[in-house]
């Protein structure tokens, strides 16, 4: 479009060439820009709820199982508080969860994975170790995890991390095994480069792109644990709003009240959905590789 | 052929090994008195001491671990905390609801996962395959628990067409039985059928991409046959990889799917076990399920070898 637009002879401003770049990117990537659009408004939600929520925690037993209306936009629950609120507030805990067992799983997995894929120590020991770890079904350890230890969101978090650990080691390693016999790599140690930069500076940058993907599916996943915890009532403390303490908390009166169970059902979905179209445009842009694969 | 089975065995059980020794940690290292922990915030010093004695804290960590690990290997699994039976007894009462539940959402899953990435595969580029890919998408998104209280929603509660809740034993009758499973075994699967079928239609597909297919074409073989006979056959082993992977997604969602619908399984029985801190029976299921992971991924890749013979250890 711009080159034509420039063949005509008429130069378009600098603005409506951003523009059509923009436009463009929206046509080749449009799980992506989907995905970021609804993650987007989600997140300045739970940025913004005390602007835009009222109070999640302010119990009005008059006002019990009042259905969805112009007052009470999802209705309220048993004890008679906002589900508007509560949903909007919830958003905050799924992916404050979502976001750091993301950051920390891929920082943990990434210098095993990079530690195991050079040192071959290192790697007979460290990776039976994630073998057994990746045995024990993630739900089953957080629950173990979460037995001993008081809930708390930072519990949480920890429980789900570990078992996601050994999916990003396994990834950096093999990733690392694969770079260490490109021929750039073969250089930097024959010319005697030390192992810190090499590591660094050569063998490092490589693991990003696949990385990044898993990042957003440890995202989702994360997110859909801290729920599934929640709701089974080994995660966050039940006076917390998080979406899974509401659907727990609510689903005796399904019957009744359908929109205290759907409403913050709903939101869940979406953002899961939306991390993984994120995931799957990251995929097909960053991996061809792998985006191949699936 | 044999070594690669020992070799194979052998690396199962240090897996094996591994999960116990890390299960058994858990309890030892939680900041504090594991017995204290268990008891509660309530309990009075003499509770404390029961437990304590009752678990054997008081020996070295060395002599309760290999203490442990002989009961577990003759099948003794602890004394549950709060009800004092056995937890291997306790396990075996609720097994038969888990493997119901376990078995005919596997067999449903793979039947209808394996289905739809064949027919997406098939007509890829086409709105059934742009179906098949968006409805995986979906599923995969959507809880176990907001899935199974919208089939109860819908099905049983608005329609009546199903029971909303609970299990019928087998014996009550294969129909009861059946009608009571129907929703958990969808709730359950979804997640699954929709890892399946992507893994199916992305292996078909390299597959069809082969001389072989096209020579198959060319002779004149039916559709039917080249897809079931020539490339399903050789997309086999990815295939059976996933299903063996997405066990572990089976083992956590049953014990969501046995909450949701008020299944007195295994799940169940953990999940109960959480309020009342009863870590023996959280313990004992763990090893339990994990090893069912193992065991099966085992098997998956021994039967890499009866669906490819071109591959050899």
């Amino acid at each position: 479009m711009v080159d034509a637009a420039a063949a005509q002879g008429t130069l378009p401003s600098s603005r409506a060439r951003r523009g059509a770049r923009a436009w463009r990117f929206v046509r080749r990537n449009p799980t992506l820009v989907f995905g970021l659009v609804i993650l987007g408004v989600m997140l300045l939600a739970a940025l913004i709820a005390p602007w835009i929520a009222g109070d999640p925690y302010s119990m009005k037993p008059v006002q019990r199982f009042k259905s969805p209306s112009a007052e009470f936009w999802f209705g309220t629950d048993n004890l008679g508080r906002d589900v508007y609120a509560r949903t909007i507030y919830g958003a905050r805990v799924s992916l404050a969860v979502g976001l750091s067992v993301a950051v920390l799983a891929v920082s943990a997995g990434l210098v095993i994975g990079l530690l195991a894929g050079f040192f071959r120590s290192v790697e007979l020991v460290v990776m039976r170790l994630m073998d057994g770890l990746m045995a024990i079904p993630a739900i089953l350890l957080a629950i173990a995890l979460i037995s001993l230890f008081k809930g708390s969101v930072a519990v949480v978090i920890v429980a789900i991390v570990i078992p996601e650990v050994p999916r990003v080691a396994r990834l950096v390693r093999s990733v690392v095994l694969t770079t260490r016999e490109q021929p750039y790599v073969e250089a930097a140690i024959a010319s005697g480069t030390r192992l810190r930069r090499i590591l660094w500076r050569h063998v490092l940058p490589s693991t990003f792109p696949p990385l990044i993907v898993q990042a957003t599916y440890i995202c989702a996943s994360a997110i859909l644990i801290e729920a599934g915890l929640s709701f089974l009532g080994a995660g966050t403390p039940p006076e917390i709003p998080t979406w899974g303490n509401m659907i727990a908390s609510s689903r005796v009166y399904l019957a009744r009240a359908p929109w205290t169970v759907f409403c913050p059902g709903i939101a869940l979905a979406l953002v899961v959905l939306a991390v993984n179209l994120v995931g799957d445009g990251l995929r097909d842009r960053l991996d061809p590789r792998i985006a191949r694969r699936m | 052929m044999l070594a690669f089975i020992i070799r194979r065995l052998l690396s199962t059980v240090v897996v094996m090994a591994i999960v116990a020794v890390f299960i058994f940690l858990l309890l030892h290292l939680s900041p504090g008195d594991p017995a204290a922990i268990i008891v509660g915030d309530n309990a009075t010093p003499a509770q404390i001491d029961a437990v304590r004695k009752q678990l054997g804290l008081d020996d070295p960590l060395a002599v309760q671990f290999v203490r442990w690990v002989s009961g577990v290997l003759t099948g003794d699994l602890g004394i549950s905390i709060f009800s004092h039976e056995p937890v291997n007894k306790l396990i075996g009462q609720r097994i038969e609801p888990t493997v119901s539940l376990a078995a005919t959402t596997l067999l449903l899953a793979v039947v209808i996962a394996v289905s739809f990435g064949v027919l997406a595969a098939w007509k890829v580029g086409t709105w059934v395959d742009r179906c098949v890919m968006v409805l995986s998408v979906l599923s995969f998104s959507v809880p176990v628990f907001v899935v199974g209280y919208l089939l109860i929603y819908v099905f049983s509660i608005k329609l009546g067409w199903l029971p909303v809740q609970g299990y019928a034993p087998l014996e009550d009758g294969v129909l009861v039985w059946a009608r009571h499973l129907v929703l958990p075994s969808i709730a359950l699967g979804l997640a699954y059928v929709a890892l399946i079928a992507r893994i199916t239609r992305t292996a078909m597909l390299d597959v069809l991409s082969e001389d072989y297919i096209r020579t198959a074409r060319a002779k004149g073989v039916a559709t039917g046959p080249v897809l079931m006979k020539h490339a399903l056959k050789n997309a086999g082993v990815p295939i059976v990889t996933v299903i063996g992977i997405g066990v572990a997604l089976l083992i956590g969602g049953v014990v969501i799917t046995e909450t949701v619908f008020n299944i007195p399984g295994v799940g169940r029985l953990v999940v109960d076990a959480i309020s009342q801190r009863d870590y023996p029976i959280i313990q004992g299921v763990t090893l339990l399920f994990s090893g069912i992971y193992v065991i099966v991924n085992l098997l998956v890749d021994l039967s890499y070898t009866l669906l490819d013979p071109r591959i050899r250890y």
